[in-house]
């Protein structure tokens, strides 16, 4: 029996989490899970907030994660994990980028920008922060956060690594492989933090 | 090969197996895919129509002269082609007519959220529902067989959640299908002669697709283990089945019209069954009409919005979820924003200028004009509606109240043209800008008439705005650069003073589109220079942010330039200071 597992992709539009679902997908239907993936596009789409819902198991009827279901978020900005923090189930675990992109409510004066890490800690959640700015700037490449994240989450999926890296190939643009693989390795060797499984 | 595919895609995937010929659509999220997914295949013509009433002018044609064809849009779409289905519902067809229509529970990105059934039911053409997208390749083929078995249009109802979810197919070869268009002016012209004797058959069709409900494969009873019953369809099936593993299930494929019999005995095994569809209680009612009444449907589920496997557990058993971890303080909302270097932002940044003027909007990505930081936009209700309420709210403050339509290029081809024809014959006093950005922005950069380019990306004619508005009567008809606020700031107050239908088309590529290469040099603040007023900030750029003074990101920057035109101190360059 395959166990189910709920993953929910969270981030602002255009931070391509999409693609890093199909690529997730495919990995755990390659594992040989039934797998479900649930989009969003449209106005969404234009800088809002997005999420994207992954779902692998024996047999998965729904695409959606509700409130208190999902295993794990994977958040691509800071602020969007706050957001949806909800639908992370009890003993759940949080895997966030420190990448921050401020709303126009807060460039605009109208709202300030949380303390994500305070926040979080008087939630009491599990939860793991991904030095992302840092990675991308020895990577030189910063369009490749979605890869960067896999490779540091491929850590928590009993998975061997080379689905991913085929998955991978299989889905972005051929001239852009190469970095995303490197991406994925060097979030693959990021040290743990204390969360881990 | 099992593999992950989109809703949408195998839609078109269906539609390949199935020797479809003709494929027809106006984009529309969330049904777009379909169309340019099946652009891919060679076996099959396509085409992106000025809008869904043409679309499905264009597939109906294929169809009598005896090609499969498929036409596509989003459930708003289907009220512009109501017109020419509820008749192609009377002449029938030839060759198989799928019609897919992506309904939006929850309202992602439409301006209402309503219920293609209820349109299918008024034009007596048969609905399929697929669950998920093996089901969406398996209804397509379904549904072409009906449409040549009962000689009628069929309706692919799909729905957010399948539309653009992706889960597991194994794909089959194509089969070509043959069809000879055969002259049959009885049937496929509707005068009322005609028409009257078509109008009996269309209700003996209805009365003998009821009756092969009754033993279509895809409504079927899935047994339980435990006494609670459901009745269902579509995705609403999948939120049951995930709810309640256990349950009665009586999972309708075909929605319209209605295994009276099969529901009677699915019914009268239960105390009670529950009835759960998303939007409105179509199954319901109608289940009730045939005088069942141990029925429980939305007394208790919600008539708006989408629904998931635990609001349906909750629902049914009146408890809430517990949600243990929650943030206490109100987080900043993300609302969606023009992206930066959208040439709409300059226009916007000066109608939001302007005083006592009204601005009656459309739909697109211009719609966002109407939220923070620009505010400048009073109305948006459909495709084209901009420029008849702009004359309506004209003519009705006798020409005092000055209105200025805004509205996209694509929009403006597909719905826009009559309202233009209406206000000069009219004699109105309004003001039309047309935001042409070479594109169909919000659906992901779709081609139209004014592109000049094809489906498939090859060159094709032209169509010219600014001659066809000329040609239509306007008084004034300009071109503008988006980015050059200050000169708009002139232009735009001097037009709109002038008497008659004046027309300015914004004219500046997506810049997010592939097919534009722009000349980058991104812009940066001088810190000296900088007053710190803020004003760049009003342009809602979401590359300049505040820090201590403004600061642009250059990383997100796209170097339109239009903050430089915005900054009253010179401090905004492309010449990168420290
Ligand atoms: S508009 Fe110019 S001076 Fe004013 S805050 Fe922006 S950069 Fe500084
Ligand atoms: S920062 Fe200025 S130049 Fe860059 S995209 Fe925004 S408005 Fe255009």
């Amino acid at each position: 029996m395959k166990k189910n597992i709920n993953i929910l992709v969270v981030g602002v539009g255009g931070q391509g989490n999409i693609l890093f679902s199909k690529i997730l997908g495919e990995v755990l239907l390659n594992a040989g899970y039934d797998v479900k993936i649930s989009e969003v596009h449209g106005m969404a789409q234009r800088g809002g907030s997005v999420v994207t819902y992954v779902k692998a198991g024996e047999k998965v009827f729904s695409p959606l994660v509700d409130r208190a279901e999902a295993d794990y978020i994977l958040a691509f900005e800071k602020l969007e994990a706050l957001r949806w923090l909800e639908y992370l189930k009890n003993n759940g675990i949080l895997i966030y980028s420190d990448y921050e992109i401020p709303p126009l409510s807060v460039i605009t004066g109208a709202y300030e920008y949380p303390d994500v890490e305070k926040i979080l800690q008087t939630v009491g959640v599990k939860a793991c922060r991904v030095e992302v700015k840092k990675l991308l700037s020895q990577l030189g490449n910063s369009r490749v956060q979605n890869t960067l994240m896999l490779g540091f989450f491929s850590r928590f999926l009993d998975i061997d690594e080379a689905l991913f890296k085929k998955s991978i190939e299989r889905n972005v643009k051929k001239e852009f492989i190469e970095i995303n693989l490197k991406a994925f390795e060097l979030g693959r060797r990021i040290e743990m933090c204390e969360v881990e499984k | 090969m099992k593999k992950l595919l989109l809703g949408n895609y195998a839609v078109a995937r269906g539609c390949y197996e199935a020797g479809v010929k003709v494929a027809t659509a106006y984009p529309g999220t969330p049904s777009t895919e379909i169309t340019e997914a099946i652009a891919q295949y060679d076996e099959i013509y396509c085409e992106w129509a000025p809008n869904e009433k043409v679309a499905l002018e264009v597939a109906i044609g294929a169809a009598i002269y005896g090609k499969r064809a498929i036409c596509s849009m989003k459930h708003v779409g289907l009220n512009v082609a109501a017109d020419p289905l509820f008749t192609a519902s009377y002449t029938g067809i030839n060759a198989g007519l799928l019609i897919a229509v992506a309904d939006d529970p929850g309202m992602h990105s439409s301006q209402n959220e309503q219920d293609t059934r209820n349109i299918a039911k008024a034009a007596k053409v048969p609905v399929l529902e697929p669950a998920d997208s093996q089901e969406c390749i398996d209804f397509v083929k379904i549904g072409f067989e009906i449409s040549e078995k009962f000689d009628t249009p069929v309706i692919l109802r799909l729905t957010t959640r399948v539309a653009h979810s992706q889960s597991v197919v194994e794909e089959r070869p194509r089969e070509e299908v043959l069809f000879k268009y055969k002259k049959d002016i009885q049937k496929y012209v509707m005068m009322p002669a005609m028409a009257r004797s078509r109008h009996e058959f269309v209700e003996r069709r209805l009365k003998s697709l009821k009756e092969f409900s009754e033993t279509l494969g895809i409504n079927k009873i899935e047994q339980g283990t435990r006494k609670i019953a459901f009745i269902t369809s579509g995705i609403a099936y999948q939120y049951v089945r995930e709810a309640y593993p256990d349950a009665w299930v009586l999972k309708l494929g075909m929605v319209w019209p209605l295994p009276e019999r099969l529901i009677k005995d699915f019914c009268s095994q239960f105390e009670k069954v529950y009835v759960v569809e998303e939007l409105d209680p179509f199954l319901e009612e109608n289940i009730k009409a045939m005088g069942i009444n141990n029925i429980v449907g939305k007394e208790i589920f919600k008539l708006t919005g989408e629904y998931s496997p635990s609001f349906i557990k909750r629902a049914v058993e009146n408890n809430e979820i517990e949600v243990p971890y929650k943030v206490k303080q109100t987080l900043p909302p993300r609302l969606p924003v023009l992206c930066p270097g959208c040439p709409h932002r300059g226009i916007f940044y000066v109608l939001s200028r302007l005083k006592d003027v009204i601005i009656t909007g459309d739909i697109g990505c211009y719609t966002l004009g109407a939220l923070s930081p620009f505010n400048a936009m009073d109305s948006c209700v459909c495709m084209g509606a901009s420029i008849g309420m702009a004359h309506g709210i004209s003519n009705a403050s006798d020409k005092k109240q000055k209105v200025i339509a805004v509205i996209g290029d694509s929009t403006f081809v597909h719905s826009g043209i009559p309202g233009i024809i209406d206000a000069v014959y009219n004699g109105s006093d309004i003001l039309v800008m047309i935001l042409d950005n070479s594109t169909t922005g919000m659906t992901g950069h779709q081609d139209h008439p004014a592109t000049g380019y094809t489906i498939k990306g090859e060159p094709t004619y032209k169509l010219d705005i600014v001659s066809l508005c000329k040609a239509l009567g306007c008084v004034a008809v300009e071109e503008i650069n988006p980015y050059k606020i200050k000169e708009n700031v002139e232009k735009i107050k001097q037009l709109l003073d002038l008497p008659g239908v004046k027309v300015v088309i914004a004219k500046a590529p997506c810049r997010l589109h592939r097919r534009y290469k722009f000349t980058i040099s991104k812009r940066y603040i001088d810190f000296e220079k900088c007053k710190n007023c803020r004003l760049c900030l009003s342009l809602g750029c979401p590359a300049i942010s505040l820090k201590d003074k403004p600061t642009i990101d250059a990383n997100l920057c796209l170097a339109c330039g239009m903050c430089e035109d915005v900054c009253k101190f010179g401090a905004i360059s492309s010449q990168k200071e420290q």
